[in-house]
């Protein structure tokens, strides 16, 4: 049962990086326009990514 | 230090220079549209930068250049746009929804370790290792609760506090008394820690509160963005120059010029000889009316002839238009004593499942008594009835059902709007703008050829509203040719033809009875009925909400010939006409007495019968008052589609109640169970998966059927 120590953080570990991405996504403004960013990847020109809108 | 300095200021003033400006723009529908619009921005000089949003079908620009310069660019690539008044879209950000996102994710994020490490005590672990899983379990899911059910919380407590009881009583308490008794039993090192349980909950309950928002944010963006078309802008005239100006910044004397087809901003008299105007709005009268010099002219109507001008004499909150709206606030309003079906189920639901938990811990304790255990049973049976999907059973259901009338062009503002809709036992039509649209056609069917063609002659050359629908009316013939045409403002026109003398006019400037519009050739006359035009769907709504048994009648501002006519061609058993606004609250309210009353209507002088009826219904071409007071907006002919959102309602309630079924029903084999005693957290997790699951497949059928 050993193993459980260092299991235990690597799997804690792992949730909490996957949260720290979710946070992440919500800070860049990822979430406002799904069908844009779905239809976004057919494009060939680079993209910069979603804007703050509080910025304008 | 000093190149920083100088460097600074020039760049502040960069900024202010360039704008943010919305454009809506309905056509965009996929990458190529996104890219099209994107790059060809990217090329205009005086464009910072361009976004588009596929979802709300918009573009952002920075730009230093005009509303209308863009609208133009992106006209010149194919696509139609509007300007968005930025007034009307600023409480458009939306911190509710990335705020139930972040609760939602991080429910999410620890139920999935959580369930990590109750899998690993379910397969076996004990004594030692199992504790310190739960310890870990708990340091996760203690904070997670915390921070994410919290919104339920407050919900739970706010009603206790107004001495309600709604769904979120029995979520909150569940998930309190989950993960209250698992803490106290992992530091105690107790067999059963419920901690996946409380978390999943929270995830499940929280999709469904952000899916609810979505649909409902979605409907509320578009109907700002109808608000935000309107763009309150005027003309004002100062000297000879005429400058574009705010609405807001307009003064009394202001001398105020209103182009063809346009609304008038403010009241004011009209400083013109004369002007054609459309009152239907206020008033629901259909015919348009003749103004002369210094009559006063109210905000709203439209201007049907020529470009006239008018002084203001009231401004802002003084207008009639807006004095119409406040009726709206002062009548007395339906739809607040309205419970919902959720809270409802509630009020049925708490009491009995918290007198059954209090009667095992009861049983248990003359059993065998040990409280803990006895807690441990009680705690068990209230997690097993599954709040979970009696809190999904009602939001499921509406959203699938919102996203699906949105789709068909109508806009659900209000979360009960459908439960009331299917209650409606009458449904209360206004008539101009609401089943007719603006324009009319004539009774023709009695001129000859030649009559038909000097008509024509003769109205293609007035400005008349009237005189321009006939010879629109009469597209197949060719108009004859008359000389020596002389227009007589507000009476008529006249003319000769191959000699004779043929006038088209008012019939007592022509010396005949009636007050039809009149052809006189020669020494016959004959009367040209003019009749409204119908909406396209208004033919077969009455026989469709008869087969629903909703029963239908006009009220409307208009005459009673006209009212008359329209209600017998289009089948009506009842109207009234000559209603003043005031009477149509109140005939609302009659007939509410008899039954939930469903108001569809377009006018200023409908918002306080909107306000006074169960659930209301207005076109997206009524004014912004009249929008706000209505529960749906139908974008689009919508018309004949309302037996159908009806239907959509009434299976939607169906759905909710069956979901309730659902839930129950789960209930009913799982209780016992706990109730004995042999409940674990792998069954209470399987009982609430397996009937969540079950109502949310269940809420997707209402987007099947016709």
């Amino acid at each position: 049962m050993s193993v459980l120590v260092i299991l235990i953080p690597v799997s804690l570990f792992l949730g909490l990086l996957g949260l720290v991405g979710f946070l992440w996504t919500i800070r860049t403004h990822q979430y406002e326009d799904p069908v844009g960013e779905a239809s976004r990847i057919l494009l060939n020109f680079d993209d910069e990514g979603p804007r703050d809108k509080t910025e304008n | 230090m000093t190149a920083a300095c100088a460097a600074a200021p020039f760049a502040m003033e960069l900024a202010d220079t360039s704008t943010g400006i919305q454009l809506s723009v309905p056509s965009i529908h996929c990458a190529s549209c996104i890219g099209a619009i994107e790059r060809h921005f990217s090329k205009v000089p005086g464009v910072q930068d361009a976004r588009v949003n596929a979802t709300q079908k918009r573009v952002a620009v920075q730009s230093n250049l005009s509303a209308d310069v863009l609208v133009q660019e992106l006209n010149s690539i194919g696509y139609e746009a509007f300007p968005l008044d930025d007034d009307a879209l600023k409480n458009d950000a939306d911190p509710v929804c990335r705020d139930l996102i972040l609760r939602m994710g991080v429910a999410g994020f620890a139920m999935m370790n959580v369930m990590l490490l109750s899998v690993a005590v379910w397969t076996g672990a004990t004594d030692a290792t199992r504790d310190l899983f739960h310890l870990l379990s708990a340091a996760i899911a203690v904070p997670a609760v915390i921070f994410s059910a919290s919104p339920f919380l407050k919900n739970a407590i706010h009603a206790l506090k107004g001495g309600r009881l709604n769904m979120d009583v029995p979520i909150s308490l569940a998930i309190v008394l989950a993960a209250g008794m698992s803490l106290y039993e992992s530091l105690h090192g107790g067999a059963h820690a419920y901690f996946d349980a409380a978390l999943s909950l929270t995830f499940f309950l929280m999709i469904g509160r952000y899916l609810e928002h979505q649909t409902k944010s979605a409907a509320r963006s578009a109907a700002a963005e109808l608000a935000a078309l309107e763009v309150h802008r005027a003309d004002r005239k100062v000297g000879n120059e005429i400058e574009s100006v705010a609405v807001k910044d307009l003064f009394i004397g202001d001398t105020i010029l209103v182009g063809s087809g346009m609304r008038v901003p403010v009241d004011g008299r009209l400083q013109t000889q004369t002007a054609c105007t459309d009152r239907s709005f206020l008033t629901g009268e259909s015919e348009p009316i003749e103004h002369t010099k210094h009559e006063p002219l109210c905000a709203g109507e439209i201007n049907l002839g020529a470009p006239f001008e008018i002084i203001a004499t009231a401004i802002g909150a003084n207008t009639r238009l807006r004095r119409i709206a406040e009726l709206v606030e002062t009548a007395e309003n339906a739809r607040n004593s309205y419970t919902s079906l959720a809270d409802k189920a509630a009020q049925i639901y708490a009491p009995v499942v918290h007198v059954l938990a209090a009667a095992t811990f009861l049983a248990w304790i003359l059993i065998n008594g040990d409280v803990r255990n006895a807690l441990n049973i009680a705690i068990a049976v209230l997690i097993i009835t599954c709040p979970c999907a009696l809190g999904l059973a009602v939001p499921a259901v509406s959203t699938a059902a919102i996203s699906r009338l949105y789709q068909m062009g109508f806009l659900v503002k209000s979360g009960t709007a459908l439960e009331r809709l299917a209650l409606a036992k009458t449904m209360i039509f206004d008539k101009t703008g609401t089943l007719t649209a603006p324009g009319f056609s004539f009774g023709i069917k009695d001129l000859s050829p030649t009559q038909r063609a000097i008509a024509k002659g003769l109205a293609q050359q007035s400005s008349h509203p009237l005189s321009k629908a006939l010879a629109q009316h009469l597209t197949e013939d060719v108009a004859a040719q008359i000389e020596n045409i002389f227009e007589h403002p507000g009476l008529g026109v006249e003319g000769a033809w191959k000699g004779r003398k043929v006038a088209l006019g008012k019939p007592a400037w022509l010396n005949q009875p009636g007050d039809a519009l009149t052809l006189k050739v020669g020494g016959t006359a004959c009367p040209l009925l003019s009749y409204e035009n119908v909406l396209p769907g208004a033919e077969y709504l009455i026989s469709d909400l008869d087969l629903l048994g909703i029963s239908s009648q006009i009220i409307s501002g208009d005459t009673e010939a006209n009212t008359e006519r329209l209600a017998r061609k289009l089948g009506f058993g009842s109207w009234r006409s000559n209603v003043s606004p005031e009477q149509k609250a109140m005939c609302v309210k009659q007939c509410s007495l008899a039954g939930p009353v469903c108001m569809v209507g377009d006018g200023i002088n409908d918002t306080a019968a909107l306000a006074q009826a169960n659930v209301s219904i207005a076109p997206g071409t009524a004014l912004d008052a009249t929008r706000n007071a209505a529960d749906i907006v139908m974008i689009g002919d919508g018309l004949g589609s309302i037996p159908k959102v009806v239907s959509v309602s009434r299976k939607a309630v169906n759905l909710s109640k069956q979901n309730f079924g659902i839930a129950i029903l789960h209930s009913v084999i799982a209780v016992p169970i706990a109730m004995a005693g042999f409940a674990t957290p792998l069954i209470a997790a399987l009982a609430m998966s397996t009937s969540s699951i079950t109502v949310l497949l269940n809420a997707m059928r209402v987007r099947l059927g016709k």
